[in-house]
């Protein structure tokens, strides 16, 4: 559990409640100029008012969630479980998915996720509901829309023109066309 | 008087780099000769003052001076001394301290061994080195000064992260850095020749070693960081296309792009401007590693050493060096001819498909990277990570590692594909035995992994093609090397491939004296006691896993806790125990106490991944790392140039 989770360390309510124990504390966190900081700040304001307000109230004074350490009886689960918290990113984490992270929300999100899976949900469908409550940003998997055409068909066009480039460079048919420019 | 020393050191280097370019662009405008005679011997004295300066920043943290900032924000007189000497490079000043020593080190470097290019051209190439210097040292001195000292001493300092605590720090920021800079040599290089017009074989042979040596360090750089990540995150990842990682991959493939083409240059005179344009982009992908790393501008699990302020200046620099040198590639390029022509089924042919499918991944690394902040500025929040990179960069590496299959098989100008077909049964064979073997056996393989298995059997077979039938003894070093690196890739590919299907894991919350199954291990949870290290305190955990074939091994991971010092709040981490075996590692880390539901409190979570030939991803990137090294021995031929020069020096004694 070394990956940092900035929040708590960010956050004096969290601070507050965790009794000035600071999880995975780095510099970066601690630093007031560090750029994050406004969204870090919008993802807090969002787990205060949003659905996990009451799981991430909680988990600073309780033991975390049941299955954020858990993982599901039947393998089938789990692996399906698992697969879909490797895409879902830790909201308040640097770069990091709710698959390996210790921050405490990760750790909700585990539960929710595997929760949802165990009571029959398919990932399509618990994915679907988590991007309509925190948007694309959750999901390492962008979508295919307008905003992302070009990050999907980006490396194609690269190709295309890199081949094009390419082929100039090869000699057509049998003439041995020394130094040509 | 240490921190005044360093600084002085700084500043006379940095009139070093100006001398050095000001006495090259008059040399090369026509001024005396003497000005020239100047550059190399400048070029010297910049890189060993600025190592000296390197060294006192060193002597300070050594000695836990708290008067300078620097050292009271990241150091502390606790900590243990191989923490002191690398926590000077764990942190913004000192870690830009460190590149621009190397920058300065490899244009000394440039001065003392290249003798092969013509005098203008390493002459416009030491200015080049120079030029870029500068602009560092106008970035540390103005912006990053690494020897400020405070108005009044604490009486200790801060510390050190203590993620960044460990070995890995002392290795892997030296080694990737060499790598990163040593590309600088390359840029210096293309620009020198862009200048002179010197570009063709010559100029090739010269840089080809450059390119090789820092290549293997950003190999070796790479592969320990992969391996620190692994074993210090505690999660058991191995890459996580986290931005830092990419920026640092991007540099990786240009060099692994231009070290191909340079061949191809050297050998055959071909892709001559190719060569040059990939020369120009390493560094420039360095330089905005570096950038994107030192700024914040993308949040990273692993960015340590951060502050925005300075990006601007970083952003300014990079737009001098990279703008400056494509300008003058557009200049030049008419007068570059692009070279002689090949058949697409050649060496030369293989080698450019190599070139555009490395630049290709490449620029969707990039692009990859940097999409989500030009998202964010037009309004979208979206998150780019590793189902995008394994979804689109996976299928062109895997054909990259096919085209890696017949390159080395194929003869240069043109080949025809029945002599190549005539070579590879064996290694086709090898591939379907996997593929069959994986089918019937595997179970539930993801199709990503089930392919790179399959190519790595295809791989590992077809790197060894070239050496069927040569008198083993006699094959050239760089056609080991060859031989070396290409099945490094597949033991990478192969390990990479075993994990991600074959992985198992395991949490639970444990009682002492509960047994955990996993893979074919039987994991017993002794207990867990306090144990005190240097500068903190953990909880140790003791589990004895036994194998099927009875064997007992004890592992003992660590969940520590680090005093905050100096006002800083505590910081915990988890130590990860690790167990290698043959057939993979297994991996222990001890989380939190947990209460169970009896309300006893003595549980504690546990988490456990067998993770079949793991290692091999780490023992493949060494391998690539030594098969270029063996090819840099063949390549720079430092003996054939010690010759030279003590028979220059023999016949200068005889001279009247």
């Amino acid at each position: 559990m070394s990956k940092t989770c900035s929040t708590s360390s960010r956050s004096p309510a969290k601070a507050g409640v965790q009794g000035g124990k600071v999880r995975r504390g780095r510099k970066v966190a601690l630093d007031p100029r560090f750029r994050g900081g406004a969204w870090l700040l919008a993802a807090l304001l969002l787990a205060a008012t949003g659905m996990f307000s009451s799981l991430s109230l909680a988990q600073d004074r309780l033991p975390p969630a049941p299955y954020a350490y858990q993982q599901l009886k039947d393998p089938a689960q789990e692996a399906r479980a698992k697969a879909l918290m490797e895409e879902l990113r830790c909201l308040v984490c640097q770069g990091q998915s709710i698959a390996d992270s210790d921050a405490p929300l990760a750790g909700d999100m585990r539960h929710e996720v595997r929760s949802k899976i165990a009571a029959g949900e398919s990932p399509g469908e618990i994915k679907t509901w988590l991007v309509a409550r925190y948007g694309n940003w959750v999901s390492y998997d962008p979508p295919f829309d307008a905003a992302t055409a070009f990050l999907w068909l980006g490396p194609l066009l690269f190709l295309a023109i890199g081949g094009w480039l390419a082929f100039g460079r090869f000699r057509r048919g049998a003439s041995d066309g020394e130094d040509a420019a | 008087m240490i921190a005044e020393l360093g600084l002085a050191l700084l500043w006379i280097a940095a009139a070093l780099a100006c001398l050095s370019l000001v006495a090259g662009i008059l040399f090369l405008r026509g001024g005396p000769k003497d000005l020239g005679a100047l550059v190399r011997p400048a070029s010297v004295a910049q890189g060993v003052l600025t190592a000296a300066a390197f060294g006192l920043l060193i002597a300070l943290f050594v000695r836990s001076d708290m008067s300078v900032e620097l050292v009271a924000r990241n150091s502390n007189s606790l900590k243990p001394m191989i923490f002191k000497v690398a926590g000077t490079w764990g942190n913004h000043e000192g870690s830009m301290l460190l590149w621009l020593m190397i920058l300065s080190l490899s244009g000394g470097l440039i001065a003392i061994f290249e003798k092969r290019l013509r005098e203008d051209t390493l002459i416009a190439t030491l200015a080049a080195q120079a030029a870029l210097s500068i602009g560092f040292f106008a970035f540390l001195l103005f912006s990053s000064n690494p020897f400020k000292r405070l108005p009044v001493a604490p009486p200790d300092g801060q510390g050190l992260n203590p993620l960044l605590q460990d070995i890995g720090l002392a290795f892997h920021p030296p080694t990737l850095y060499v790598g990163y800079v040593g590309l600088s040599v390359a840029f210096s290089f293309a620009v020198g020749a862009l200048i002179t017009r010197e570009i063709g074989p010559a100029f090739a042979r010269a840089m080809r070693p450059w390119v090789l040596g820092s290549w293997i360090f950003l190999t070796l750089g790479i592969t320990a960081g992969s391996y620190w990540a692994y074993y210090e995150l505690g999660w058991g990842g191995w890459w996580f296309w986290d931005p830092v990682e990419n920026v640092s991959l991007v540099p990786w493939l240009a060099g692994a792009a231009l070290l191909h083409s340079v061949a191809v240059t050297a050998t055959r005179n071909a892709l001559r401007a190719w060569t040059v344009m990939l020369a120009v982009i390493g560094f420039s992908m360095s330089m905005v590693g570096t950038f994107i790393v030192r700024s914040g501008l993308l949040t990273s699990v692993h960015s340590f050493a951060v502050d925005p302020e300075r990006g601007t200046f970083l952003l300014v620099l990079m737009a001098i060096y990279i703008g400056g040198a494509l300008t003058l590639f557009a200049l030049r390029a008419g007068a570059v001819a692009e070279g002689k022509k090949f058949a697409l089924l050649s060496r030369e042919g293989s080698l450019v498909i190599n070139n555009l499918l490395l630049t290709t991944i490449l620029a969707l690394v990039l692009l990859g990277t940097l999409y989500p902040i030009v998202a964010e500025a037009m309004g979208e929040k979206i998150s780019v990570g590793p189902p995008y990179y394994n979804r689109v960069a996976g299928p062109l590496a895997l054909i990259l590692c096919l085209v890696m299959v017949a390159g080395p098989l194929l003869s240069w100008r043109k080949d025809d594909g029945k002599r190549l077909w005539s070579r590879l049964p064996l290694a086709i064979f090898a591939g379907s035995a996997v593929l069959f073997a994986l089918i019937l056996f595997g179970g539930k393989v993801g199709i990503l992994p089930l392919l790179g298995m399959t190519v790595a059997g295809i791989v590992a077979v077809a790197s060894l093609a070239p050496l069927w039938g040569r008198n083993l003894r006699r094959t050239p070093l760089p056609t080991w090397g060859m031989v070396v690196a290409h099945f490094g890739v597949a033991v990478c590919l192969a390990g990479m491939g075993a994990e991600s299907a074959f992985i198992k894991e395991r949490l639970v919350a444990a009682a002492p004296g509960d047994d955990i199954r996993i893979g074919d291990f039987s994991v017993k949870f002794v207990g867990v006691k306090p144990v005190a290290g240097p500068n903190y305190t953990a909880i140790e955990g003791t589990l004895v896993a036994t194998s099927s074939s009875g064997t007992s091994f004890t592992m003992k991971p660590e969940a520590r806790t680090f005093p905050g010092l100096m006002g800083t709040a505590p910081t915990e981490t988890n130590e990860a125990a690790l167990l290698t075996r043959p057939g993979g590692q297994l991996y222990a880390v001890l989380g939190q106490p947990v209460t169970g539901d009896d309300g006893r409190a003595d549980r504690y979570q546990i988490r456990l991944w067998w993770k079949p030939l793991v290692w091999w991803i780490w023992l493949g990137g060494g391998l690539i790392a030594v098969g270029a090294a063996l090819s840099m021995l063949g390549r720079a031929q430092l003996l054939a140039i010690w010759r030279a020069r003590r028979a220059r020096k023999a016949e200068e004694r005889f001279a009247p």
